[in-house]
């Protein structure tokens, strides 16, 4: 083989796809191709969504009215705690960086696996034994501890399965932190040649940004759930007062995690939208640079500001202040890169297929949860609406309304490359425009209700709150219907879907100089690199001329 | 309450929703602006419109660039410093203020006037007066949430916790629980009912009260043994308690503490960590012995004894 430049065409692959390479039960379960490993992740995940789904389900029906008529107390406690515990550690975490991280970091970087493809396949085994571990802990009867499992409750007067529960997250975060090992060693070790640190597409630098705060913030995690289970079960005195201990040194360590788990969620999505964006906006990112020390920025600063969940613990005030000035100076990286994809759009040819919608979708509902960001990070608002639906929308928007959004535009972008096919993409458009509205009509009327006082996790609540409370379970039904549509369309492009070719969208980057699907060694020769990414157009050029000599050679 | 609003019923609550109307103001313009913008390049720039592309000015990415990061950045810092200057002169209660006890446990609010009278799941309180609340948790941790006041406070086990509000109007509030707290979360919730001034010292005056906070604290102070060692009479070389409320405290290790609920409480719970300077850490513990309400009464007969607020209304 020899190595092929890239700006020029890369020969087509004739070796089978990845997903020809082998038929059997074990050519899956034991492969270490990084593409079957992040089916795998992408078949897992999709598991838990819906199961997590089903239970927050339940918890809105259930909110229609205010005397919490269809459930016990406990019921609904276990329900929502289950919906936390399962949608953040088996859902949001390994969401954008398993699936199309594990998929698409080696393409993109020209690379042919991972760097350590059997650890890859390991941390796939470590989710799945937490998320059992985690299951077993709701079938044998559930736990009702929120996913933040605070103590002293969750180590001396919760009488459910707890130490099942944490187990399960502390074996899913040890898949957290090989993967995130892994992905580092791949973008340092495996570049292709030519593949210099700023000529990375931005995804790959979300995902390198995610790895690292990955391998730092989750042993805080996992040393943590070791803490609780241990008391719990040894009663060991580590958090009761009565022995000395201190509760709120549970809160330091579980937000010293949880606080960058956030970054976790969106650094990825933030990574994903940047791709959607220029292609379909036929443009290069607006401010490449920035959009990188932006990321970074997010990822370092966002170490420092996990006491801004504690301003009503009893921290010290001034503690709080010092959360509350590094908070408000988070929020601008995040600023920036708003108005950078803004403005990637002017003087584009911009495009309004699905993947496309699913981002711009991102972007609005991305900037009000970043907004509302500011709210509490504001100490006297902070007092009056933490711990109510005001958070509960804020937190949201963000990983649902910013990740989820994110996560299905890159679904829909990497389909036919990940699967060779196209789908009806009307019906994708669709299900994009009912997603936003659905999500809207949720969790919109929360801050509302957050604002005029409904605490969260709270069964039964006064009537004057009935109508937001309504409003959103309304809105979440909404919500469900648009997650059902893409497991139908995008199933039924499986089999009838027509091909999709190379590079459906005409867009640049490695992954779409290769076959769809890809071969299992990825590219047919090694790539060479010689230019930056998204050239859309010639440098200080509009892309018009460019866009249509291309769109007629496709 | 309106549609959209909270009742503002302390001073607190008003200065909150001028922060969160401004905000909003912010937040709509932004919204706004990046809103428009999608939509203006949306419907100018979709593909194969006629509109003119051109070369991009090169001034566009570096100086715009600069630009709004920096001036993002200095509006984040001038909302930080706005925000916080507006806090930090509310951080400490009012000297003057009257002072409630709050015992949370799973699932009851007890409150406690210094005369001693004790209410459940309810607070009486006067308008236009200042009130402390000093507050501990019997289990797990709680959270003291009046919408009205715009005023939240965790409760935690073993340490107390303080915040203060001043009631601006007459009414019943909500009380809620904000921390969760096991099963009947949603059900610990409980009324504020703000009164006029007479209206509540006729309230108090009803209440069957027992002797009085101090008065019970008293009593505590002989039946348990403290008044072996701190007694005015005692060999016992060990600290006077008279006048010691609310005053600075040289500790062994060089330290000063002031010597407020926080400090009574750890002095009689873990004697050992702050030892007042010049004296043998020969205090036994009485974590265990003493209920949180003995902790209490014990407390406010000490604060009684500087003569800051007695049992004598």
């Amino acid at each position: 083989m020899t190595d092929v430049a890239v700006g020029g065409e890369l020969p087509i692959p004739r070796d089978p796809s990845y997903l020809g390479a082998g038929y059997t039960v074990s050519s899956w379960l034991a492969t270490t191709d990084h593409k079957r490993i992040a089916l795998l992740y992408a078949v897992t995940i999709t598991f838990f969504f819906f199961l997590g789904g089903i239970a927050i389900s339940l918890v809105r029906l259930d909110l229609f009215t205010p005397t919490g008529d269809l459930l016990s107390d406990d019921t609904y406690n276990k329900l929502f705690t289950f919906h936390g515990v399962v949608m953040v550690w088996f859902f949001m975490v390994p969401s954008i960086p398993a699936t199309f991280g594990n998929f698409l970091l080696p393409l993109m970087i020209g690379a042919r696996d991972v760097a350590f493809p059997r650890l890859n396949l390991f941390s796939w085994y470590l989710i799945l034994i937490g998320g059992f571990c985690t299951l077993y802990a709701l079938i044998a009867g559930g736990v009702d501890t929120g996913w933040t499992f605070y103590t002293p409750f969750s180590t001396m007067f919760s009488n459910t399965h707890v130490i099942a529960a944490a187990l399960g997250v502390f074996i899913a975060g040890f898949s957290s932190i090989a993967t995130g090992v892994n992905f580092i060693a791949t973008t340092h070790m495996l570049r292709a040649p030519g593949m210099t640190w700023f000529r990375l597409p931005l995804f790959v630098w979300a995902i390198y940004a995610t790895s690292l705060v990955m391998v730092l913030a989750t042993p805080v995690l996992a040393i943590t759930l070791v803490l609780v289970i241990v008391e719990r079960w040894l009663h060991l005195p580590i958090f009761n007062p009565e022995f000395g201990g201190d509760p709120l040194l549970f809160q330091h360590l579980f937000w010293f995690y949880s606080h960058p788990a956030v970054y976790i969620m969106v650094l990825p999505a933030m990574g994903v939208v940047s791709e959607v964006i220029t292609c379909f906006a036929r443009r290069r990112v607006f401010g490449y640079d920035f959009m990188v020390y932006a990321m970074v920025g997010i990822a370092v600063i966002g170490f420092l500001v996990w006491g801004h969940h504690m301003f009503v613990s009893g921290q010290s005030a001034y503690a709080s202040i010092v959360f509350s000035f590094l908070s408000f100076v988070v929020a601008v990286p995040s600023a920036i890169k708003v108005f950078n994809w803004t403005a990637t759009l002017y003087r584009g040819q911009i495009g309004f297929e699905a993947p496309m919608l699913y981002a711009l979708g991102f972007l609005g509902l991305f900037t009000i949860g970043g907004l509302t960001g500011l709210f509490l990070a504001s100490i006297p608002i902070d007092v009056h609406v933490t711990d109510t639906y005001f958070v509960v929308a804020h937190f949201h928007y963000i990983m649902v309304g910013g990740t989820v959004s994110a996560y299905f535009a890159g679904l829909h972008y990497w389909w036919p490359k990940i699967t060779g096919r196209l789908y009806p993409d009307p019906w994708a458009r669709f299900a994009a425009i009912l997603m936003f509205f659905g999500f809207n009509f949720t969790f919109f009327p929360q801050f509302i209700a957050g604002y005029l006082g409904m605490p969260r996790r709270y069964h039964v609540y006064p009537p004057e709150f009935q109508v937001y409370n309504v409003l959103s379970s309304a809105g979440a039904f909404v919500l469900a219907a648009a997650y059902l549509l893409p497991p139908l369309y995008l199933g039924w492009s499986l089999i009838w879907g027509t091909r999709a070719g190379r590079n459906p969208w005409n867009a640049t980057g490695l992954e779409w100089k290769t076959s769809s699907p890809p071969p299992r060694e990825n590219f047919a020769a090694p790539p060479h690199v010689e230019e930056g990414p998204y050239q859309y157009h010639p440098e200080g050029f509009a892309p018009e001329r460019h866009y249509r000599s291309q769109g007629d050679a496709a | 309450m309106s549609v959209f609003m909270p009742e503002v019923a302390s001073t607190q609550a008003a200065q909150t929703d001028g922060i969160y109307f401004a905000l909003l103001a912010l937040s709509a313009i932004i919204i706004l602006l990046v809103t428009a913008l999608i939509l203006v390049f949306s419907i100018r720039y979709r593909r194969g419109s006629k509109a003119e592309r051109g070369a991009m000015p090169r001034v566009m990415s570096r100086e715009f660039e600069v630009g709004w990061t920096s001036a993002t950045l200095f509006l984040a810092l001038f909302i930080f410093w706005w925000v916080s200057s507006t806090q930090l002169s509310a951080l400490v209660a009012p000297k003057d203020a009257l002072q409630i006890h709050v015992v949370a446990k799973q699932w009851m609010w007890k409150t406690q006037h210094a005369n001693g009278a004790r209410e459940i799941n309810e607070l009486h309180v006067p308008i236009d007066t200042p009130v402390r609340l000093v507050m501990t948790s019997e289990d797990a941790i709680h959270s003291f949430f009046v919408p009205a006041f715009r005023m939240k406070k965790d409760v935690l086990p073993g340490r107390y916790t303080e915040t203060w509000f001043q009631p601006t109007k007459l009414g019943v509030f909500h009380l809620f629980c904000a921390e969760y707290c096991g099963s009947e979360h949603s059900r610990m919730v409980g009324r504020i009912v703000v009164l006029q001034k007479d209206a509540y010292s006729r309230w108090l005056a009803a209440q069957p009260q027992g002797d009085g906070l101090a008065k019970e604290g008293e009593a505590v102070f002989r039946a348990r043994g403290c008044s072996g060692c701190h007694a005015e009479a005692s060999k016992v070389h060990a600290p006077n308690l008279n006048g010691l409320y609310g005053r600075p405290v040289q500790l062994a290790d060089g330290r000063t503490v002031t010597a407020d609920e926080s400090y009574l409480r750890d002095s009689m719970l873990m004697p050992r960590r702050d030892i007042a300077a010049g004296y043998e850490p020969i205090m036994p513990t009485y974590a265990g012995i003493l209920t949180e309400g003995e902790i209490i009464s014990l407390t406010a007969y000490i604060r009684s004894l500087s003569g800051k607020e007695g049992s004598r209304k």
